[in-house]
């Protein structure tokens, strides 16, 4: 039964592919990507600069539209959907940690977390967050403002309000790309620990192979299209 | 780099916002100067020209050679008292004899033959409206007494004329109150065959000029100085109190647009240098970084702005003149006057202020800028130092300030704005700061939507502060110039109703009282009030004896002491009589006291304290000053110079004034009033009401369409006060989509934070409007002000739904950005 489950697709995709006009020619970023990522599986992708992983996480989350192909997410054709389901959608099933941590520099630290709870109208928003928090250790810094923690604690944050609505799939774009290697080191086991704890499915974006091997697959992308 | 940024859109908003700015107070600068042009022309019909030189001899040749020099056109009018006979009949009249060009100003309405309201006065026309040698034109009071017709024949001293046309009224008849009885127009070539021009005869000579208003004044700057005792120059503001002080109000109205216009042109400007200096911290931080020292970057940016400024205020002021041209040709529809070609004053304020704004406002942030820490390329969250901010505020308000008593041409009316417009930041800065903390607690206690509005506003607090005061200060202009405005030119219209009192009966006796009153009821009119009146010479000031030739520089003073002073007395101040110094008196008062007006004190000398002696008929009457009052000239009710208590000068030979209305269909009532009480001087002032009603029309339509180009300015600042933060708004919005917002939640947050921004600006607009509207009234066109409670509401209301549909336009392309493009962009 728990074989069935975790053999599901939470996510596959079939022929992404990605254009953008620049000027007088089209530019390729993706072509013709087809993956597929199980329930409770932890993936990497990996690739030089430049490459489209980024893109494809994006795609991945329906952040941004396709030039053409399909991205299911925990089977639901995402593009079929409009935005604002995309979006609500996102909010139900999706965590993100990016880069540069993306905090609403408005809000406090426990604000921020809260913020996906209170999208979702879950109720307890509070609770949960200060749970969180303190799982990442950061129960002394609830009221804090980004502006007033180190890249490590802001990453943190980021870490507690992506598992905050208890996701079932995780997108991480080169979480610890900001971060120097002593914390990223923490940060990686941070996310790793909370992954497990909550059963998640992983896809991590990153140039680090390092670090790729932490995950149990690696996808490896070349000039927008996958090579193995 | 100005190239570079303006391809990358990076300067739209503080461009959009100079040149909306600009262009909105040079159209308002432009149509104002116009305007205001077209009023002064107007009013100067009531002279018949621009200006005057009056002598008791011939005027010396040099005035109108000079005159001529400087382009100006000249005519000549001489006036006298003379007998004019017909038959056994004579009659004492004025007689005016009139050369080629009368009137330069307005026209001569002869019976039968009105003239047609939009006809323009061409040369042949102005020729002829005089009357051919060997006739002469007649008034009304003239044909009626000496029972004349056209065609009949009269005598002017030696000479003989024949009657052709009736004058129904003539431009100059009602300047000056002296001279009312009948009037004769002869041409000035049959003067010296009359043989009236005799030395020692009571001779008015006067040289009529106009012309450009440049030109005139330069005429009357070479010709002031010439004057001898005998000649002085008149304009109709010299002429008319009434006049004057209306056109005066006309233009403070005026100004006081143009000025709002200014606020939001400051407002607009100060939000947009925010976000530009926002903006260009990467770049800075990144020239830092590669070497460039502080200097550089400081002269960078100032030639930066100087240029931008330049080529906006020059855009700017393009557009201004080209919508004020085509609001005027739209206006000339609507109003009768042909308004004249503006001058270039405006462009000049246009372009001073645009720079001068811009430079007050960005010179600071540019100091912030060059600043920059270098480490910012590496970390992005080290913003800018506030440091110079606040000088930098105080730079561009002190700027703002100066060109604010500049603009207003007023330095009361421009101190009053200024003190106004900066206490209204001072407090609302305070205030909003206050606020802006207070509401930030409440939000644990607010749900969804508000709680991130309210947490927006709070973290972006000086920004928060600074939009909510820029928008309630451009607010505020706005409603200073509808509501208040409105307010105000109704009280105008009220101080002038259309039953206002356009005519004076002078020298009524004390035996005559009582047939008046009764005349009064035969043609059931109310007796209006009547005033008693003594006329007196001021012979000496402390006890010093005084003459015309101790204001011997002022020909004004010299003039009023020449003349006789009107004397009355009342126990009560007039209702609309101020006094502004010293305190009116109590009723039992038995002390030989008078009250003063202020502006006549004022060209005297006087003060409060000093003791005038009056000759009056060979008696002397003295009396210490114990207040002086402003006195409305403009709403033509009987007023005098000075007033005493009851008691003291009622033993000296009294008449009586009295002012009432007369409807057009009322001249037969007049005409009984001349024949029954032919003693009595009747004064027409129905012209010059006309002519002050016609104005505060113009003003009222006039400021009615300059209010659609400050409306622009208005939305220039909102414009600045949304873009100002779209930035940030865009990051957020791709945070919450990515965390699964909808739309629908985000545009509500975002809506929660503009309706609060929105209301608290329109509250301080409201406070900062009905304080604004109370002093202007009351201090600067001294008229009363009523408070309007709907201010409050109307503020509150167009602010929270102002900026709330103008912020929600305005990111809605912060809403359809694909959040991913956003957060790489800043990732």
């Amino acid at each position: 039964m728990l074989d069935n489950l975790v053999k599901q697709p939470m996510l596959w995709t079939s022929a992404l592919t990605k254009q953008v006009n620049t000027g007088d020619k089209q530019l390729t970023i993706l072509q013709h990507i087809d993956l597929q990522v199980n329930a409770g599986e932890a993936v990497a992708i990996i690739g030089a600069s430049g490459s489209g992983k980024s893109t494809l996480l994006g795609l991945l989350a329906g952040l941004d539209l396709p030039t053409s192909g399909k991205v299911h997410l925990d089977n639901i054709d995402i593009f079929t959907l409009d935005e604002d389901s995309r979006a609500a959608l996102r909010g139900k099933v999706l965590g993100f940690v990016f880069q540069s941590f993306q905090l609403l520099p408005a809000l406090t630290a426990l604000e921020n977390v809260m913020l996906p709870l209170e999208l979702t109208a879950v109720s307890n928003a509070e609770a949960t967050a200060c749970r969180l928090l303190d799982r990442v250790g950061l129960a002394m810094r609830l009221h804090h403002y980004p502006k007033q923690l180190s890249g490590g604690e802001q990453q943190r944050v980021a870490i507690a309000r992506a598992f905050a609505t208890n996701p079932k799939l995780l997108l991480a774009d080169e979480p610890t790309g900001n971060l120097d290697s002593a914390t990223g080191v923490q940060i990686i086991e941070l996310m790793f620990e909370l992954n497990r704890e909550h059963g998640t499915t992983l896809v991590l974006v990153t140039h680090d192979e390092a670090l790729s091997q932490r995950c149990s697959r690696q996808i490896r992308l070349a000039d927008g299209k996958l090579v193995q | 780099m100005l190239r570079r940024d303006w391809r990358a859109g990076e300067l739209n908003v503080l461009a959009l916002a100079l040149v909306i700015a600009i262009s909105g107070m040079t159209t308002v600068g432009f149509f104002a100067d116009r305007v205001e042009m077209a009023l002064s022309r107007e009013s100067n019909q009531l002279l018949g020209a621009d200006l005057l030189v009056i002598s008791s001899h011939p005027v010396p040749e040099q005035y109108a050679h000079e005159a001529a020099r400087l382009g100006l056109s000249v005519s000549t009018v001489t006036k006298f008292p003379s007998m004019i006979s017909s038959g056994e009949d004579n009659l004492l009249a004025e007689i005016k004899a009139v050369t080629e060009g009368y009137p330069l100003r307005g026209r001569v309405d002869l019976a039968g033959k009105p003239s047609q309201a939009h006809e323009l006065q061409s040369e042949t026309q102005a020729l002829s409206r005089i009357p051919q040698p060997g006739t002469i034109w007649v008034d009304e009071k003239l044909l009626t007494r000496l029972d004349l017709k056209p065609g009949d024949q009269v005598d002017v001293g030696a000479m003989q004329l024949t009657v052709t046309e009736l004058i129904m009224r003539e431009p100059d008849h009602s300047v000056g109150f002296i001279n009312m009885g009948p009037r004769v127009m002869i041409n000035a070539i049959d003067l010296p065959e009359t043989g009236l021009i005799q030395q020692g005869s009571r001779i008015s000579y006067n040289l009529m000029i106009a012309g450009d208003v440049n030109q005139v004044q330069q005429f009357r700057d070479w010709a002031e100085p010439q004057l001898s005792k005998a000649e002085r120059i008149e304009g109709i503001r010299d002429a008319r109190p009434e006049i004057r002080a209306a056109l005066e109000r006309a233009e403070k109205f005026l100004s006081l647009a143009a000025l709002a216009s200014v606020v939001l042109a400051a407002a607009a400007i100060a939000l947009a240098v925010r976000r530009f200096t926002q903006r260009h911290l990467d770049g800075c931080a990144v020239m830092r970084s590669l070497g460039a020292s502080q200097q550089q970057l400081f002269y960078l940016y100032l030639y930066y702005f100087i240029a931008l400024g330049l080529i906006a205020s020059c855009t700017g002021c393009l557009i201004g003149f080209a919508s004020q041209e085509i609001l005027a040709h739209w206006l000339t529809g609507l109003v009768e006057t042909a308004l004249p070609w503006p001058s270039w004053l405006p462009a000049i304020q246009g372009m001073l202020v645009g720079l001068v704004l811009l430079l007050g406002f960005a010179l600071p942030p540019i100091l912030n800028l060059r600043s920059v820490p270098a480490l910012r390329v590496l970390r992005r969250d080290i913003g800018l130092s506030n440091a110079h901010s606040l000088t930098g505020y105080l730079l561009g308000l002190t700027a703002l300030s100066l060109l604010f008593i500049w603009k207003a041409e007023d330095l009361k009316l421009g101190l009053y704005i200024v003190a106004g417009f900066i206490s209204a930041i001072a407090i609302f800065g305070c205030l909003g700061w206050l606020l802006i903390k207070g509401l930030a607690g409440l939000r644990h206690q607010a749900g969804g939507a508000w709680r991130y509005g309210l947490a927006s506003i709070h973290r972006r607090a000086v920004s928060s502060v600074l939009q909510a005061v820029s928008l309630g200060l451009g607010l505020m202009a706005l409603l200073v110039l509808t509501l208040i405005q409105d307010d105000l030119i109704e009280d105008w219209h009220a101080s002038l109703p259309p039953d206002a009192p356009n005519h004076f009966l002078v020298n009524i006796q004390s035996d005559q009282l009582d047939a008046l009153e009764e005349f009064f009821q035969q043609h059931a009119m109310e007796q209006p009030p009547l005033f008693p009146m003594v006329r007196g010479r001021l012979i000496k000031i402390n006890g010093k004896p005084v003459s015309a030739e101790d204001y011997a520089d002022d020909p004004h003073a010299a003039r009023h002491i020449r003349r006789e002073f009107n004397l009355s007395w009342a126990d009560q101040l007039a209702l609309d009589n101020q006094v502004v110094q010293g305190n009116w008196w109590d009723e039992r008062t038995t002390e030989s006291v008078i009250s003063f007006e202020k502006g006549i004190a004022k060209t005297l000398g006087l003060k409060l304290g000093d003791e005038l002696t009056y000759d009056i008929g060979g008696s002397h009457f003295s009396a210490k000053i114990s207040n002086l009052r402003e006195v409305n000239w403009d709403n033509f009710r009987v007023n005098f110079f000075v007033v005493a208590p009851p008691g003291l000068l009622e033993n000296y030979p009294v008449s009586y004034i009295t002012s009432f209305y007369v409807p057009p269909s009322g001249s037969a009532m007049i005409h009984a009033l001349v024949r029954e009480f032919p003693n009595i001087l009747v004064v027409d002032v129905a012209v010059v009401i006309n002519q002050v009603q016609q104005m505060i029309q113009q003003v009222s339509r006039a400021i009615e369409f300059v209010f659609l180009f400050t409306l622009l300015a208005g939305f220039a600042v909102l414009y600045a006060a949304i873009a100002a933060t779209q930035d940030e708004r865009i990051h957020e919005a791709a945070i919450f989509r990515a965390l699964g917002a909808k739309r629908e939640q985000l545009s509500r947050a975002w809506a929660a934070e503009f309706a609060i921004l929105g209301g608290l600006s329109g509250l301080f607009a409201a406070a900062g409007a009905s304080v604004l509207g109370y002093v202007i009234g009351h201090h600067v066109l001294h008229l009363d002000y009523t408070f309007n409670a709907w201010i409050w509401l109307i503020g509150f209301v167009a602010g929270m739904i102002g900026v709330l549909v103008a912020g929600l336009l305005g990111t809605r392309s912060a809403l359809s950005t694909p959040p991913l493009l956003t957060l790489r962009k800043i990732g």
